[in-house]
């Protein structure tokens, strides 16, 4: 079975707004030298999708810097490769509407050329907030297998009243696996739940029909209205994975999944598959340079950094400076962050080119780290 | 497809470094890693790019495959054009004759062709043996003002090293009158980089009369540069300030990658004005666990360090375990270095697997060689590998 890939980078914005103000999801920087859009991206490619289309919505400019041609996952290709899908301002309401899309129904909706210009057989959706290193190709092997018309990627999770706003749709299935309900995680649920990774595989043919049926009856939402419609006619399976999944739900929800890395389990899950690596942007910069005075334990650190502090259980993204006498913990520096001399950090996350003066103490809570953002100098 | 380019550079990298023995035994000496994520080749190809000189021709010859598959279509040094770019120069079959590379001057001349596709006005000579950073194009402004034949690059050496290089004797205005080859008493300290801008034309004429000499050596040091000087062309010596290192020996392989330590190294890879580019792939993060110390060393991508790293120069996916201690040395991509093992003084090739409890190498001051130790290597538990000692790649 052909399958072709399709990204949607802007659905979650809201789930980070502060670090979301001037990118979206998708390029949002994760793991030392990452953008979450990786993840998805290189599970497609690594699962042999060559023709991938990313769905914008607003604010993508650093990710089409990112991305580029699509080089560095191997997908600048004369056929196929990666296709940046932004938004007609036309596509909703009328031409004079300047209205954008609002749902992810309505971002399928806006992308039916593509979908139909597809001769892939199968159509794999992925989100940008889920980490992982997954095989889809088990995903799409279990779809043919089971004829389904859609296949949603589910994992078992204890859903807390504290988290239900962080989580994904619940998908409620049979013992056959297949699906009977799409609950939404704001309703009162609490307990062991299947929730959506957002990462479904869908037949093309069934999803064009999908497309067109929705918008002939006027419909908004994906999981609470297009896919129930069918419920009785379509064949909607689940598939389970149990490897391990990151999802960014929040600020607090980002900095312990960067935090979880420090794990050497999960680090090598997620990274170490030489069959699966994860993909990313490949720029030139020169190994990391320590100090004399350096005092490095416990931390993640991507190259060009020049370290001549004290630096625990932290991630350090390209570029950081850490002068000497800086004491930095438990904390997240993006790209050219430069923590000056006998600076003291613990929980903070620093968005890129943050410069934090000599001397200057900032203190977060894991629960609630102190964010600084782009360019700012404290 | 052609487009008249002013200068095209040909860069011969097709020599073997045979004075780095283990090190070249399957690779082209070009190809040789230095600094933690770069290969010798990318410091000349950096500094192509970085002169606005966007065609170069790379002449291989022995040992290529490496090489060939690490410059592929030039993209990381920008050199993936529709006109000009790098190219991948080997030995040919002609329709007369097949030869291989038989000296430096005799690669240009065979391919001669391919300079000529881009109507080129100069042509700049290269070689893969040297780190360093400089700016062609004030070479070849220099070669314009001067109305020269044949420019060539060099660097005042001390005295009693002047003996190991071919040494210029210049006049005031810095045109040369004398070209020594290893002199046994030198009467200048401008030493030759191998680094050369001759006209086109006259190249051209000089290579074809070289081609014709059956006694010649097909070599510039030694035939093309003596040759135009006997003939009175004009020739300049561009002089050269700044950090340049000849690789070509193990020691002094080993010492450019300790000029790169330090807070303010000697030679800095970190050069937002001159960076330097280099063929890589995506490796995760290094990461740097509990108890590990990392004292003035430069760590890359992928590398796992557990244990204790000083003065030390690590290349991509280094393991380093717990109370394992690596001093004064440098440790190219994937290898791993055991539990409690002790590296001093060495140079580990791709690869090499040192055993838990391994004593490798001496203290600096008291070895008389850096030891050397072949790509692939497996060093069992508890073996010592006494200093100076070196193991050829066993593959």
């Amino acid at each position: 079975m052909k399958a072709a890939g399709l990204i949607l980078s802007n659905i979650h914005d809201n789930n980070i707004p502060e670090m979301t103000a001037r990118r979206t999801m998708a390029s949002l920087p994760f793991g030392g030298r990452y953008r979450l859009i990786d993840f998805p991206l290189s599970n497609m490619v690594n699962s042999g999708i060559t023709k991938v289309g990313i769905v914008t919505h607003d604010n993508y400019r650093s990710l089409i810097d990112h991305i580029g041609t699509g080089k560095d996952w191997d997908l600048a290709r004369r056929n196929g490769g990666i296709i940046l899908l932004p938004p007609f301002i036309t596509a909703f309401d009328g031409p004079r509407a300047n209205k954008l899309y609002t749902t992810r129904l309505e971002a399928l909706m806006g992308v039916m050329d593509f979908i139909n210009h597809c001769s892939e057989d199968v159509i794999v959706l992925s989100d940008s907030d889920v980490v992982c290193n997954m095989d889809l190709r088990d995903v799409i092997n279990q779809h043919a297998a089971t004829g389904a018309d859609v296949t949603v990627v589910v994992r078992e999770k204890t859903v807390t009243e504290s988290d239900r706003r962080a989580t994904n749709s619940i998908v409620v299935s049979d013992e056959n696996g297949t699906v009977n309900k799409f609950v939404e995680s704001t309703a009162a649920i609490s307990g062991k739940c299947d929730v959506s990774m957002n990462i479904l595989v869908i037949t093309r043919t069934f999803l064009v029909s999908l497309l067109n049926n929705s918008i002939a009856h006027g419909l908004k939402g994906f999981y609470s209205q297009a896919l129930p419609f069918h419920f009785g006619k379509a064949v909607y399976k689940v598939y389970r994975y149990d490897g391990y999944c990151a999802e960014i739900g929040d600020l607090s929800r980002y900095f312990s999944a960067n935090m979880q890395l420090l794990n050497e389990g999960i680090r090598d899950e997620l990274f170490a598959n030489k069959e699966r690596p994860v993909l990313t942007k490949v720029r030139n910069t020169p190994p990391t340079q320590y100090g004399e005075n350096a005092k490095v334990s416990n931390s993640l650190i991507a190259d060009g950094c020049v370290i001549d502090g004290t630096v625990e259980n932290c991630i350090l993204f390209r570029g950081v400076h850490i002068k000497k006498g800086a004491v930095v913990r438990n904390s997240i520096l993006l790209q050219d962050t430069w923590a000056g001399e006998n600076v003291g950090l613990n929980c903070v996350i620093s968005d890129k080119k943050v410069f934090i003066r000599d001397g200057v103490t900032l203190c977060g809570h894991e629960t609630m780290p102190f964010y600084i953002a782009k360019g700012k100098m404290i | 497809m052609f487009k008249k380019k002013e200068c095209v550079a040909m860069l011969l990298a097709g020599g073997q470094g045979s004075r780095l023995y283990a090190l070249t035994q399957n690779v082209a000496k070009p190809a040789v890693p230095f600094g933690g994520k770069y290969r010798i080749i990318d410091f000349p190809l950096s500094n192509c790019t970085n002169s606005g000189i966007d065609t170069v021709g790379v002449l291989t010859q022995y040992q290529p495959l490496v090489l060939n598959d690490y410059i592929g279509n030039g993209l990381p040094w920008d050199l993936d054009r529709t006109f000009g770019g790098v190219k991948i120069l080997p030995p040919y079959q002609g329709k007369d004759s097949a030869d291989w590379y038989k000296g430096t001057a005799n690669a240009i001349y065979q391919n001669m062709k391919f300079i000529e596709q881009y109507d080129a006005d100069y042509v700049l000579i290269l070689s893969g043996d040297h780190i360093y950073k400089m700016d062609y194009a004030k070479m070849l402004k220099f070669h314009k003002k001067n109305n020269a034949d044949c420019t060539i690059a060099v660097i005042d050496v001390p005295i009693e090293e002047a003996s190991r290089f071919g040494i210029m004797s210049v006049n005031e205005d810095d045109s040369i009158f004398k070209f020594s080859e290893k002199p046994k008493n030198p009467d200048s300290t401008l030493a030759s980089m191998g680094i050369y801008i001759f006209n086109k034309q006259k190249l051209f004429d000089y290579l074809t009369e070289d081609a014709k000499d059956p006694g010649s050596a097909n070599d510039f040091g030694k035939n093309i540069i003596p040759n135009m000087l006997n003939a009175k062309e004009r020739m300049f010596a561009y002089r050269f300030e700044g950090y340049w290192k000849d690789v070509g020996t193990l020691s002094s392989l080993w010492e450019a990658n300790m000029d790169l330590l330090g807070e303010k190294p000697t030679f800095s890879l970190d050069d937002e004005k001159w960076r330097m580019f280099t063929r890589h792939g995506a490796r995760s993060p290094q990461f740097i666990g509990e108890g590990a110390v990392i004292k003035n060393s430069i760590v890359s991508e992928g590398c796992k360090i557990y244990g204790r790293v000083e003065n030390s120069v690590l290349f991509g996916n280094v393991t380093v375990m717990p109370g394992a201690v690596v001093r004064d040395s440098v440790v190219l991509n994937h290898c791993r270095i055991g539990a409690g093992a002790n590296v001093n003084y060495a140079i580990l090739d791709t690869g090499v697997s040192v055993g838990a409890g391994v004593t490798l190498g001496g203290d600096k001051a008291a070895s008389p060689d850096v030891t050397v130790i072949g790509a692939e290597t497996v060093i069992a538990d508890g073996e010592k590998i006494e200093a100076g000692r070196m193991i050829p790649d066993v593959r």
